[in-house]
């Protein structure tokens, strides 16, 4: 059976692919048909998943690799291949099983949408690519799903093709993210060029293996964060992260899926599978490239949850703390901790992909309000909501015991604690455990407690084709916790190809209070802040947010983004912009001429050969002609029909052939 | 072999043969041609070849020469004027008489004289037409058919 | 003075170079015919000389070619007088030089 899996991994993806198309030769009005297709598809890949996961857990260390040559040139060949290892084994578990929630959930959310059948196709095409990305075995099939993954991006970003702000955000999110893909491309060109191959692992010759890595000497820093250009843009690091938040304009499964638990985590990923390529020559575990990513990933931590605060829209609060997050699991792969990473990249999967799902039930249920000042009291119209949303918020929050979040959290904090260049990210991170909690805490409040504002006069609790996948999600979150705990630390053996043993004593540890008492600082401060939020005070009117009643120009500022938008738009795109229009002016006046000019100079040429043929061979042939017309003539002159003219002639040959003949003898 | 005689006749032949190429009148012309046929026969007669003189007589006097005077008063309504003597014509002619003789008379073999002639007997020609001769004999007289087939055929009226 | 063979065939020759002037001088087709027939008797007249002259006895080969010589000049004749006559008929003419249907 494992063999069999190993050989047929190719399957996992090929099942959705085959699904989207399928889809796509379906008519607009089957709704059904295109539901069925794409959950049937998802639970086949799921299926295949736990069958691929079964096999890593035989023994550790497990890694199987299948390679194949896709075409040759030359001497060489271009290879591909995949492979099942505890990383791939472990994502494709997360990404099989959050889709398939997700895909449940969007049967409902998106049951009045024209466009449900291409939604679908979308969707499966999407989970196709994203599965392909995590099992290929060569850093070009890598290369081929994340584009495919950025175009299935792209698409659903820009659904609702009636609304200008969705295309003008899918647009957006494609440029930024090909802005890193370049330099993603441009690493796999060079590491292609020292190490003359684009496979992992090949039995001792891949890229990530001992004999290609020696290749690489000294390049390895430069192709690393070559490649880290495409984790920036994928994972919405600074400086690229400006797409995530307009990626919102998308309908909110695809926010779940796409923009939470799974595409933006390939970055993250990337970095984990080519980890061998940053931490080449490592000193202690540090290296340039490494420290690059700690403190791009830090920035982004503590950036984006500032801005989280001053947010209104109940998703841009989220987005802005996937990015949050996704920051924190950089600099924990920055640092050394990858299995941290990589748990903390799984435990996120599930429950901001929950979150998700219930703000897309908050906002259903509130007749697509997003605004959270418009919302409140909740709790009680929404129960099954609320109570899926809190669970999702403490394990966002870093509440350890029974929220896997919070135990994800607590080792990447302490690897983090560890790291030999500086203690700063930790105190950062630290920093941005309290901002968590307080944004997430705010946004609780505005939208379940409280009095009941505008939007929510008339909320009714979602169906259970939306809250069961929230069910669902939220037992995950909690369920996942106990393979995370430090008592029985079996992921985090898993990953780094350890031993598990389960140990009591180890549950509880000093660092571990430390969180615990942020956590509970972050949420009583927001509490405290927020108790009244929503409600008119004496001073403050009510759609007025307290902080911004406290601090308004600090507030003004985190509610711009910081104004990165803006500084963008008048450098990046304006520069864009110029060249766009001296480009059309250089084509328009400058090659346009030259290229008409080389058409004059074809007329000319042509013309010349035109009078040449006129004039010459023309003239030449006609002269010819009259020539042989006049010879003829001349010739037929001697018939002149007259016969003693004949006569005289015969008369005449005769007499030279008698004097010929005479003459001779 | 009789040579007044032999000038005689030479000078009549050519003579009358001059006459027959220059006579404007077309009728003496044609009458000369037969006075020029006669002369030839006499000649054959000095040569000892009696029997082809006699066999011209009948033949080319008695047959062609009355044929063309029969075809002259038929064609006689174009009766215009002649051109003027044709001198290219006669230079031809003479140039041709010139060679001719220039290549008798560098050929020295025929200065000869004329050897005694056992007397040709018709008997002797006739039994040679029908012996040896024999095949042009039958071949001579599928041409005379022919040629009066083909005489025929051209003055035949047209059928309407 | 005995004529040689020589004289004959200078006679001869002048007999052909008389028929040659009246088959080109004449402009009545009749007189093409005539030149014809003379210059065929000048030939004949050269055979019959050369038969007399060549040593004794021979057989009359001379004489034979000239009666056949003769025969088919006959039959010439007739079939070149019909022709005269078919011609005649058709363009009215007999004027050689109007007779240039064949020209260029």
């Amino acid at each position: 059976m494992s063999r069999w899996i190993i050989d047929h991994l190719w399957l996992v993806p090929a099942v959705p692919f085959v699904a989207s198309l399928a889809i796509l030769s379906l008519p607009n009005k089957q709704h059904k048909g295109a539901a069925v297709l794409a959950v049937a598809g998802q639970i086949v890949a799921l299926v295949l998943s736990i069958f691929a996961f079964l096999p890593t857990l035989q023994v550790s260390g497990f890694r199987a690799v299948q390679n194949f040559t896709w075409f040759t040139f030359g001497d060489h060949a271009l290879r591909l291949g995949w492979v099942l290892d505890p990383l791939a084994a472990v994502m494709l578990l997360m990404i099989t099983l959050v889709g398939l929630c997700i895909f449940i959930f969007s049967t409902g959310y998106m049951s009045g949408d024209r466009n449900f059948v291409r939604f679908f196709a979308y969707l499966s095409f999407f989970s196709g690519a994203m599965l392909g990305l995590v099992i290929s075995n060569s850093l070009l099939l890598l290369f081929m799903c994340w584009e495919l993954v950025g175009l299935a991006s792209y698409l659903l970003i820009g659904f609702w093709i009636e609304r200008p702000s969705a295309a003008a955000a899918a647009k957006k999110a494609f440029i930024t993210t090909r802005i890193g893909d370049m330099g993603f491309f441009l690493g796999l060109l060079w590491l292609y060029a020292r190490s003359g191959t684009l496979l992992f692992y090949d039995g001792g010759n891949g890229c990530l293996e001992s004999a290609g890595l020696a290749m690489l000497g000294a390049s390895a820093a430069s192709i690393a964060l070559l490649i880290f250009c495409g984790a920036v843009g994928k994972s919405g690091q600074f400086p690229l992260h400006v797409w995530l938040p307009d990626a919102m304009e998308g309908p909110t499964p695809v926010s779940a899926l796409i923009h939470a638990a799974t595409m933006v985590a390939a970055g993250v990923f990337l970095v984990a599978r080519v980890y061998p390529i940053f931490s080449f020559g490592a000193i202690d575990g540090v290296t340039a490239s490494l420290t690059v990513v700690v403190w791009i990933g830090v920035t982004t931590a503590l950036m984006a949850a500032l801005i989280a605060i001053a947010q209104d829209d109940i998703k841009r609060i989220l987005a802005y703390s996937t990015v949050s997050q996704l920051g924190l699991m950089m600099v924990s792969l920055g640092v050394g901790g990858v299995a941290a990473g990589m748990m903390h990249l799984l435990a996120h999967g599930f429950f901001k992909a929950l979150l998700f799902l219930g703000a897309g039930s908050v906002i259903h249920g509130c007749h697509h309000e997003q605004d959270i000042r418009k919302m409140g009291g909740l709790r009680r119209l929404m129960p099954v909501t609320f109570l899926t949303y809190a669970i999702g918020m403490m394990a966002l929050s870093g509440v350890p015991l029974f929220f896997s979040g919070g135990w994800t959290k607590e080792e990447v904090l302490h690897v983090t604690a560890h790291w030999p260049v500086s203690r700063l990210p930790y105190y950062f991170l630290l920093a941005g455990v309290v901002l968590t909690a307080l944004y997430m805490t705010r946004q609780i409040i505005y939208v379940f407690f409280g009095d009941r504002r505008t939007a929510s006069q008339h909320a009714q609790e979602s169906p259970s084709v939306m809250t069961v996948p929230l069910i669902v999600l939220a037992s995950c979150a909690i369920l996942f916790s106990i393979v995370l705990t430090p008592a029985w630390p079996w992921l985090h053996d898993y990953l780094t190809d350890g031993a598990a043993h389960f140990e009591i004593a180890r549950l509880i540890q000093p660092a571990l209070l430390l969180s615990l008492a942020l956590v509970a600082a972050g949420i009583g401060l927001g509490i405290w802040m927020y108790r009244r939020a929503g409600i008119p005070d004496r001073l403050r009117p009510a759609d007025t947010d307290p902080l911004e009643f406290a601090q308004p120009q600090l507030f003004r500022f985190l509610q711009n983004k910081m104004w990165i938008d803006e500084l963008y738009s008048r450098t990046v795109v304006a520069f864009s912009w110029m060249s766009a229009r001296l480009s059309d002016w250089m084509d328009r006046h400058f090659w346009d001429r030259l290229v008409r000019g080389f058409g004059a100079l074809g007329q000319l040429f042509g013309a010349f050969t035109a009078s040449v043929d006129e004039r010459g061979i023309n003239a030449g042939v006609d002269e010819t002609t009259l020539g042989t017309r006049g010879l003829g003539r001349l010739v037929s002159a001697a018939h002149s029909g007259q016969i003693q003219t004949y006569l005289s002639v015969i008369a005449i040959g005769a007499l030279a052939l008698l004097l010929f003949y005479a003459w001779l003898a | 072999m009789n040579s007044i005689a032999f000038v005689l006749l030479s000078i009549l032949t050519l003579a009358a043969a001059l006459a027959t190429a220059t006579l404007q009148k077309l009728m003496h012309a044609t009458l000369s041609f037969a006075v020029t046929l006669v002369g030839v026969a006499a000649l054959f007669f000095l040569l000892g070849a009696e029997f082809v003189g006699l066999v011209l007589v009948f033949v080319y006097i008695g047959a062609v020469a009355v044929l063309i005077v029969f075809t002259i008063l038929l064609t006689r309504r174009d009766v215009g004027k002649d051109r003027g003597a044709n001198w290219g014509g006669a230079f031809l002619a003479v140039a041709v008489f010139g060679g001719l003789t220039w290549a008798i008379l560098e050929t020295q073999s025929v200065a000869i004289v004329a050897p005694h002639l056992r007397t040709l007997t018709v008997k002797r020609i006739g039994e040679a037409l029908m012996t040896s001769y024999v095949w042009p004999l039958q071949c001579v007289g599928v041409l005379l058919t022919a040629a009066l087939i083909g005489a025929l055929v051209l003055v035949m009226e047209e059928k309407r | 003075m005995t004529p040689t063979l020589q004289i004959f065939l200078v006679v001869s020759a002048a007999l052909f170079s008389t028929g040659l002037l009246a088959a080109l001088s004449r402009r009545h087709a009749i007189f093409i015919l005539i030149g014809i027939e003379m210059m065929l008797a000048a030939a004949n007249l050269n055979f019959i000389a050369f038969w007399r002259f060549s040593p004794q006895p021979q057989p009359p080969t001379g004489v034979m070619i000239a009666i056949f010589s003769i025969a088919i000049a006959a039959a010439e004749a007739a079939v070149g007088l019909a022709l005269v006559i078919a011609v005649y008929r058709h363009y009215r003419t007999t004027n050689v030089d109007h007779l240039d249907q064949l020209k260029g």
